[in-house]
């Protein structure tokens, strides 16, 4: 019923809460919500709300990047923030949401990899990104990345003794961590219908069928992925990566302010 | 052995008045009193999809809590004919303390989720609700000490704002022994206390009418020390449980 109604909308361009289909939900970020984290924000996005937090660890690099550092993103989608959630392994849903919340990170190479090696082949940092849903009102994806984002920004790296080649938990230097200028985003197309629109609420992602998950910035596409059953035609995409762009700097808008 | 049956009645005594002077004299690393809780915040309706949610904070602990049901209970063999089950789920984030743990469950969170349901259901009236099922779920923003405290002090707040029928509040606290010295709401830094015979944590959960729901302890302790504690532990519940009264109404209005 409700699905119909909101396809019904959709196909004449309007939304239940009178936005346009690529408009995004106003953003709030807070910063340091958890003082034991490296770096932490809160993310909201109009009802949805996520928390992200940054932790960082040394330990031996891979055999085939012996002088980049580790990143590592894990989500959950607490039982807390939602009805649809249970305890227990985690699902599908937070494994993907951690895996294309890396993609956007690691792609777009925001991480200045490199600069995370202590020596070459036998230490390097390992950057940790926790994704936590508080608040499941839809688009939990792209609500995470900005917390990624803006959780990278807000950390300091953690103090390491280099005689003794130990990490001094819990005491922080005043460096940050390596970050490129360039911002990237996760851009979540979903089509409901016909048509696409983008940072649906429940009830829009519910009778969403596919979605088309982007990684972009100013200098391009960095990753994507698409989910779900319905095909999309080549003219479809098209519109898709035209709205991407133009969201991309709506999320941009809105979330300069706290990213300085 | 011997020696030591014999002075004990002189220990005691001069125990006694150590500890006097020690209330006095003691200095806590915050500057706080021996009775006085960290500054408290409390709030409901901290999640929105929830039937009811809190969040607590003592100090730097902060806790939220989100209350869904009651609803239907699945699997059906685990219903109860004759009373509503509660069900409560205490997890950390993973950020949440100086050493990243893994995310998930553990053999720790899963105690205190137990403890967090015993502490808590002897104020519910569970027989309202049979073959139903309550879920709380409890996450640590933050931790320094007192964790499962918060946790509890949020949950019962998160269902009384479901508006679950309930014969009471509950409140939660946790009392430390540091050396030789009794101080109420234990952070971190004093949990790890070293000096002397070093700290003794106990974690306790009472009604505003002093029936006591739950204890956990963990150290070493002599039996008056304990009585004291419990004591400590009612004064300090009293103060909370008016918190959290207020934190309730400040939602309806």
């Amino acid at each position: 019923m409700t699905g119909d109604r909101i396809k019904q909308y959709l196909s004449h361009g309007k939304r239940f809460d009178a936005r346009l289909p690529d408009e995004f939900r106003d953003i709030v970020i807070e910063t340091n919500v958890s003082n034991k984290a490296e770096g932490s924000v809160r993310v909201k996005l109009g009802k949805t709300e996520v928390v992200v937090g940054i932790k960082m660890n040394v330990s031996e690099p891979y055999p085939d990047s012996p002088n980049k550092g580790n990143l590592m993103v894990t989500a959950e989608l607490l039982p807390l923030s939602s009805p649809r959630f249970e305890s227990g392994p985690p699902k599908f849903e937070a494994i993907e949401l951690g895996r294309l919340v890396d993609r956007v990170v690691r792609e777009s190479k925001l991480i200045d990899v490199e600069k995370l090696c202590i020596k070459e082949g036998e230490k390097v940092w390992t950057i940790f990104i926790d994704v936590y849903s508080i608040n499941d009102d839809g688009n939990l994806l792209d609500a995470a990345a900005i917390g990624a984002l803006a959780a990278l920004k807000n950390a300091k790296m953690t103090k390491y003794d280099d005689k003794e080649g130990k990490v001094l938990f819990g005491e922080v230097t005043n460096q940050n961590v390596p970050l490129a200028k360039h911002l990237p985003f996760s851009i979540t197309l979903y089509k409901v219908g016909d048509n696409f629109l983008v940072d649906p609420t429940r009830e829009e992602e519910d009778v969403s069928e596919t979605k088309i998950n982007i990684g972009r910035s100013a200098k391009g596409i960095h990753s994507m992925q698409k989910g779900g059953v319905a095909p999309v035609s080549p003219e479809e995409f098209k519109k898709g990566l035209e709205m991407s762009e133009k969201v991309y700097n709506d999320i941009l808008k809105k979330v300069e302010k706290y990213l300085k | 052995m011997k020696l030591q049956e014999e002075s004990q009645g002189m220990t005691i005594q001069v125990l006694i008045i150590i500890s006097i002077k020690m209330t006095k004299d003691f200095k806590r690393p915050d500057g706080r009193k021996v009775e006085e809780l960290r500054p408290i915040k409390a709030k409901v309706g901290v999640v929105p999809n929830a039937d009811g949610s809190a969040m607590f904070q003592f100090g730097d602990t902060i806790a939220i809590a989100a209350v869904y049901g009651p609803k239907e209970h699945h699997p059906r063999n685990q219903r109860d004919p004759e009373k509503g089950t509660l069900r409560c789920n205490y997890n950390m984030l993973s950020f949440s303390v100086t050493d990243r743990i893994r995310p998930g469950p553990s053999r720790r969170s899963t105690e205190i989720s137990k403890i967090t349901q015993w502490a808590l259901e002897p104020v519910l009236m569970v027989e309202q609700f049979s073959n139903m099922v309550i879920d709380v779920h409890i996450d640590i923003i933050q931790a320094d000490a007192s964790t499962r405290c918060a946790g509890i002090n949020a949950a019962a707040l998160a269902l009384a704002h479901a508006g679950i029928p309930m014969r009471n509040l509950v409140s939660s606290v946790s009392i430390g022994k540091l050396d030789k010295q009794l101080v109420v709401d234990v952070s971190k830094y004093e949990e790890d206390w070293e000096e002397g015979e070093g700290a003794t944590d106990i974690p306790i959960s009472m009604t505003p009418d002093g029936e006591m729901t739950h204890i956990q302890l963990d150290g070493m302790i002599n039996n008056e020390e304990l009585i004291e504690a419990v004591k400590l532990a009612r004064k300090a519940t009293k103060q909370i449980y008016e918190i959290q009264k207020k934190a309730l109404k400040e939602a309806i209005n």
